[in-house]
C-alpha cells in the first residue's frame, strides 16, 4: 500500500506540470485543467492498489484526465472539431520548438505564469501551483498569508489570464529577451525564498528552492539554446552545495570562510561545474553566468585562503556592466579587498559610503572586516556596532556582536 | 468561472491614456501617425481626445436624487486625457499597441480588457 502511495507521489512530481499545461492549452480554462489533473491523481489513489500500478503511469494518467477534459466540454457543448483534438491527446510528449516545431506545453505554461503583466508575487505563486502542483495551503505558508488569501490571488490571477487575453504560448522571438530573463527571475526569487529560510525552521519555505532547481533543470530541457538558463541552474546548484554549512547546529551563521567544506554536496559542485563550463563555451555570456561563475570560484577552492579573489573581482566588474547596482558594487570592494588588500578595499568603500548604501549594514560589517584584518580593532570595533544598529535579522546582529567581542 | 473566453477570438481593449496637468501641451500634437498606422492595420474601433478634467460633470442618483459635481469623479494626478477602442489578437498585441502611441513617452496608458459577456 505503501509503495502505491509513493509511485503516486512520484507520478505526480513527474506528471503534474505536463498534465495541467496540456489541458489548459486544449481546454483553455485554468480552473478545468487542474480539476481535471486532480480527478486523475484521485482516481490513481483509488485504483492503482487494487489494479496496480500501470506499466506506463504517465499514459493512464494524461487518459484520465483526458476523458475528464472531454466530458466537460461537452457539457459545455463545444464543436467537435475540439473534441476531436482533445480525443487525440496522448502522452507523448511534444517535440521542442526551436526550429520551427511544436514547443513544449509547460514552456508554455512557464512563460504564461511569468507574464510581465501579472505582479511578481503571483507570477511565483501561479508557477508553484499549476507546474510544480504545490498546494494552495502549501503555497500560502510559504510566502506568509492565508489560505483564503492566496487562493483569492491565484484565482484572480487566472481571470485576468483568461479575461485580458494574456496569450497562452511561448513568445516569439522578437519578444524573448525581454521575457526570458521574466522566467529566470521567478525561479532565481523562488531559490532565494527557500535558500534564506533557515534549516528546520520552516521546512516548507526550504522546499521552494528544491522546486526551483526543479523547474531550472525543466527550463534547460526546453531551452537548450538559452544559456542564462543553464547559468541559473548551475549558480543554483553552488548555492544549494553550500546549504547544510550555512548555519550551525543551532542555526548561528557561518561565514563563507569558516564554512566546513568538507560537508559541501561534491556531486552538486561538480554538476554544475560541468554545465556551466559547457554553457560559457557559448560565449553568450549573462548576468546568472558570471553570477555562477562567482560561485564556482568559491565551490572549488579546496580552502578559503585558495580563492581565487582575483578572478572574482574581475568577474564582479563584469557583472556590474549587467547589473549596475550599489549591492554588485559592495560585492565588488570586497573581491578587490581580498585580492589587493584591505587597505585598497576600506578605498574602494569610501567610495561608496555617500551613495545609495548608506544606512545599509553591510557597508559599515564590510569596513569593519578589512579594518579586523588590518588589526585596527578599536576602528574595526567602531564600524561593527554601526553594523549591529543597522542589521535587520536577530541572527545577523548575533554574528555581529561575536565579531565585535573578537576585536574588543 | 463566469465568462468564458474562446481562444483565437479577438479581444477588445480600452486604452485609457493619462497623463498630468503638463501632458496638456500634447493636447494639440496629433499622434504622430499612430492613428493612421493602427487604422490601418484594423485594429481601431473609436477613440478620442478629452476636454480637459475641469470641464468634467459627474451624475449620481441617490434616492431619486440628482446629484452632480463639478470636476472629476476622482482628484488625482493623473487624469484620463483621451481613449482609444481597439480589437486585437492578445494582451501582447495591445501592449505592442499601447507602446507605440506617442503618449506613453510622457503619459501613462491604462489596458483595460471590456467586459464580454
Amino acid at each position: 500500500m505503501a509503495a502505491v502511495a509513493d509511485q503516486v507521489a512520484k507520478a505526480f512530481r513527474e506528471e503534474w506540470g505536463q498534465l495541467v499545461a496540456t489541458l489548459i492549452r486544449l481546454t483553455g480554462d485554468w480552473e478545468v485543467a487542474e480539476e481535471c489533473a486532480q480527478d486523475a491523481f484521485a482516481l490513481a489513489l483509488q485504483r492503482w492498489p487494487q489494479d496496480g500500478v500501470p506499466d506506463k503511469p504517465g499514459a493512464w494518467l494524461t487518459t484520465t484526465a483526458r476523458n475528464r477534459a472531454i466530458d466537460w466540454l461537452r457539457r459545455e457543448a463545444v464543436g467537435a472539431a475540439k473534441l476531436r483534438e482533445v480525443a487525440a491527446m496522448t502522452d507523448e510528449a511534444e517535440p521542442v520548438g526551436d526550429d520551427g516545431g511544436v514547443p513544449d506545453d509547460r514552456l508554455r505554461l512557464m512563460f504564461t505564469c511569468c507574464h510581465p503583466a501579472l505582479a511578481m508575487e503571483v507570477r511565483v505563486a501561479l508557477t508553484l501551483r499549476t507546474l510544480a502542483g504545490l498546494s494552495t495551503a502549501e503555497i500560502a505558508r510559504a510566502f506568509l498569508v492565508t489560505e483564503p488569501t492566496m487562493s483569492k490571488r491565484l484565482t484572480r490571477a487566472k481571470q485576468k489570464i483568461m479575461h485580458a487575453g494574456i496569450p497562452y504560448r511561448v513568445p516569439p522571438a522578437h519578444l524573448l529577451p525581454e521575457r526570458t530573463p521574466a522566467v529566470l527571475a521567478v525561479l532565481y526569487l523562488l531559490f532565494n525564498e527557500g535558500y534564506s529560510a533557515t534549516a528546520g525552521a520552516d521546512l516548507i519555505r526550504s522546499g521552494l528552492s528544491g522546486e526551483a532547481i526543479r523547474l531550472a533543470r525543466l527550463l534547460v530541457h526546453l531551452m537548450p539554446d538559452e544559456p542564462e538558463a543553464g547559468g541559473l541552474l548551475a549558480l543554483m546548484l553552488f548555492h544549494d552545495a553550500r546549504r547544510d554549512s550555512r548555519t550551525t547546529d543551532d542555526g548561528e551563521l557561518v561565514t563563507l570562510e569558516d564554512q566546513d567544506r568538507s560537508r559541501w554536496d561534491r556531486e552538486q559542485v561538480a554538476e554544475g561545474t560541468v554545465l556551466l563550463d559547457a554553457t560559457l563555451q557559448r560565449g553568450r555570456p549573462g548576468p546568472y553566468q558570471v553570477q555562477a561563475a562567482i560561485a564556482a570560484c568559491h565551490a572549488t577552492a579546496a580552502r578559503a585562503e585558495d580563492t581565487d579573489w582575483v578572478q572574482i573581482a574581475g568577474l564582479y566588474r563584469q557583472l556590474a556592466r549587467f547589473q549596475p547596482t550599489p549591492v554588485v558594487a559592495l560585492n565588488q570592494a570586497v573581491a578587490i579587498g581580498m585580492a589587493d588588500g584591505p587597505e585598497v578595499g576600506l578605498r574602494v568603500l569610501d567610495d561608496l559610503a555617500t551613495g545609495p548604501l548608506a544606512g545599509y549594514h553591510l557597508l559599515p560589517a564590510t569596513r569593519a572586516d578589512f579594518l579586523r584584518r588590518l588589526g585596527r580593532s578599536a576602528e574595526a570595533a567602531q564600524a561593527y556596532r554601526e553594523a549591529i544598529q543597522l542589521a535587520s535579522t536577530d541572527a545577523e546582529r548575533r554574528f555581529l556582536r561575536r565579531r565585535l567581542e573578537e576585536v574588543s | 468561472m463566469g465568462q468564458k473566453r474562446v481562444e483565437e477570438e479577438p479581444v477588445k481593449y480600452l486604452l485609457m491614456i493619462c497623463g498630468d496637468e503638463t501632458a496638456a501641451e500634447y493636447a494639440d500634437a496629433g499622434c504622430d501617425g499612430w492613428s493612421e498606422e493602427m487604422t490601418a492595420r484594423g485594429v481601431i474601433q473609436g477613440g478620442a481626445g478629452l476636454q480637459p478634467p475641469h470641464e468634467a460633470t459627474t451624475v449620481r442618483v441617490r434616492d431619486d436624487n440628482l446629484l452632480l459635481t463639478d470636476g472629476p469623479f476622482a482628484e488625482t494626478k493623473e487624469q484620463i486625457g483621451g481613449f482609444v477602442l481597439i480589437d486585437c489578437a492578445d494582451l501582447d498585441e495591445a501592449i505592442e499597441i499601447a507602446a507605440k502611441h506617442p503618449a506613453a513617452a510622457y503619459g501613462t496608458i491604462e489596458i483595460r480588457p471590456l467586459w464580454q459577456p
